[in-house]
């Protein structure tokens, strides 16, 4: 029993260290730009550019708009099968996972060819339409997070229950959707949103090959050119993945609980 | 019976190749209170499914109040429905599951409000507006749901087994409470049941459903004492089945064992020969011959089981046992297994099974 602990207590030092190793180490050379001395330097060159701010505000605007697609497509989606079609949900979860195992690049090829100007969809044509196609491959990315994320939370309430105790009271579908069914999962939700937050604040492959002015290319050029921005930058980028969770375990406090299983 | 306020006429459903509803007919009269009672997979709840626009009907039709609804939406319909698993809406306090239905019907916000507080008044909850259903118990939330069924003042009720999920103690109390608020509000109502003591007690009338049909509907007492199948004589009720022979059709004479009992007028063209299945209700037989009874059969004590104020005893009378309970009496000692005792009853309760 006390051998086990020990073992236990070793495996565990041996997992902190090699997830905090390297975090202390880039923190340690981050602050090491002033020569001697340790100082913020890095992050105030970083935080003061206006490429920073310029890219990082048009990937958070792509971001919202990204989550925004993926719940209106996701949380009907994942309603119906649950309520009406159970035997299909094989099938969209094996589509939802395409994206894992499909690389970006040739999503993105694949994009360029059916979207470019020449085509009769000429999405590749103005910016706005540029724009609106990497949405909606972003969308297209976090699916498999979003999905499940909206099925996990949708398994932990009696959709078919509700949504006839909701029917037989008068509401539409419109209703029994915004009213019943998405605050239920809300928590759900917003743990899918912070998870695609955090693809298309970092995603590099899309944004750079459809040629947009967004944080992922920013990041990379920032990497070839320079030495202490980039550790500052990934602090940075760490700081904002590990906000995102926190909020999900706070807002998740808030969740309904369901009437049977008091939490 | 005056113009039914709910008429469901020949009625099917099937699944498939599997029919689970077949030709079922039933009017329900105003105010009127009917259970549907069965085993379960007999069809009693997809009938209610259908009556609340659940399930679509293979055949036939719905009416009520004089209109066609077999082909309307659940909310088109104007009915109120609670549900076995209570289905309150786990993000909204109780006030506003309650006034949910109002609110979906553009209701008024002060409108909204007294009526939430007179079904809170109504099923004696007033100061659990605030609360969320996981703060309740599971007796608190059926009689939300409850209040939320009847709040948009619904033409008809359905109770698909709302008591099924509570403890024995809240089910006799909230069955009756129910059956209080029925009455008060006059509102016509449909309640599931599998349990024959729920229906007996709270029903005007009760369908017997078996197989996806009806196999009687009635009064509980007609039910009770006048089934009118082997099932139905089965299902409600605790029933001894002796099997007897006839022996004499024209002057109604059954041999049952070695001992002969009279049916006059009972028999329904049996034929002398016949094998016959007759039914005795416990509480119709008495241990020993007693006055105002005509019958009487002689067996073996078999078991005996004292459950303090009642004696359960079983007495085997050939290939037969019959089971019947004498109240205790602490002056008579119970009987004792193997000894020779007589029951006896009036031939006028004994059915014969058809």
């Amino acid at each position: 029993m006390k051998s086990g602990r020990f073992w236990a207590w070793v495996v565990f030092v041996l997992g902190a260290a090699y997830f905090f190793i390297p975090l202390i180490a880039t923190i340690e050379f981050s602050l090491r730009m002033r020569r001697g001395v340790y100082s913020l330097d890095a992050y105030k060159v970083v935080l003061g550019d206006s490429q920073f701010q310029a890219t990082f505000m048009f990937s958070v605007v792509v971001a919202i708009f990204t989550i925004l697609l993926g719940v209106l497509i996701v949380v009907p989606t994942a309603y119906w099968i649950r309520l009406r079609m159970p035997q299909i949900r094989p099938i969209v979860e094996f589509i939802t996972l395409l994206p894992l195992v499909i690389p970006a690049i040739v999503i993105v090829f694949g994009y360029i060819r059916m979207y470019g100007s020449n085509s009769p969809l000429p999405f590749l044509a103005t910016n706005p339409g540029a724009n609106a196609l990497l949405v909606i491959g972003y969308a297209t990315l976090a699916l498999p997070y979003m999905y499940r994320a909206v099925d996990t939370g949708l398994r932990t309430i009696d959709v078919r229950t509700l949504t006839e105790a909701a029917q037989i009271l008068g509401a539409g579908w419109g209703t029994i959707i915004s009213r019943v069914i998405l605050p239920n999962v809300l928590i759900a939700v917003l743990s899918g949103a912070f998870l695609t937050f955090a693809i298309v604040i970092g995603e590099f492959t899309m944004a750079s090959l459809l040629n947009r002015p967004a944080f992922g290319p920013y990041l990379q050029n920032l990497v070839a050119n320079r030495a202490y921005e980039p550790a500052a930058l990934s602090i940075i980028a760490f700081v904002i993945t590990w906000g995102c969770m926190s909020l999900i375990q706070i807002l998740s406090r808030f969740a309904p609980k369901s009437a049977n299983r008091p939490n | 019976m005056a113009e039914p306020f709910l008429s469901i006429q020949h009625v099917r459903k099937s699944f498939g190749a599997t029919t689970v509803v077949e030709d079922f007919n039933l009017d329900v009269a105003p105010g009127e209170f009917v259970s549907f009672l069965g085993p379960s997979g007999c069809g009693k709840t997809t009938v209610l499914r259908m009556v609340a626009g659940f399930e679509e009907p293979s055949a036939g039709k719905i009416v009520v109040s004089g209109k066609d609804i077999t082909r309307l939406k659940p909310n088109q319909r104007n009915i109120g429905m609670v549900f076995q698993a209570y289905a309150l809406f786990p993000n909204l306090t109780v006030a506003q599951n309650i006034g949910f239905g109002l609110k979906v019907a553009g209701m008024p916000r002060a409108a909204i409000d007294s009526r939430v507080a007179e079904m809170l008044d109504i099923i004696r909850l007033p100061q659990m507006a605030d609360r969320y259903p996981y703060q309740l118990s599971g007796g608190q939330q059926q009689r939300i749901a409850l209040a939320r069924a009847i709040a948009p003042k619904p033409k008809l009720l359905l109770l698909d087994e709302p008591l099924s999920a509570l403890d024995a103690k809240v089910r006799i109390s909230l069955r009756e409470e129910i059956r209080s608020i029925q009455k008060k509000l006059g509102i016509t109502t449909i309640f599931v049941t599998h349990d024959q003591e729920e229906a007996l007690s709270i029903s005007d009338r009760i369908a017997v459903m078996y197989g996806g049909k009806a196999e009687q509907v009635g009064t509980p007492f007609e039910i009770y004492n006048r089934p009118a199948t082997k099932f139905v004589a089965n299902f409600v009720g605790t029933l001894n089945v002796l099997e007897g022979k006839v022996t004499d059709a024209a002057s109604g004479k059954v041999q049952v064992n070695t001992q002969e009992v009279s049916l006059k007028g009972k028999l329904n063209g049996s034929k002398s020969g016949d094998t016959l299945s007759l039914a005795l209700r416990p509480e119709a037989i008495s241990l020993g011959r007693q006055p105002g009874h005509d019958t009487s059969l002689s067996g073996e004590i078999a078991e005996v089981h004292f459950l303090g104020s009642v004696i359960r005893v079983r007495v085997g009378i050939g290939g037969n046992t019959v089971s019947l309970d004498t109240f205790n009496n602490s002056a008579t000692p119970p009987p004792v297994v193997g000894e020779k005792a007589d029951i006896s009853f009036s031939s006028g309760d004994m059915l014969v099974l058809h």
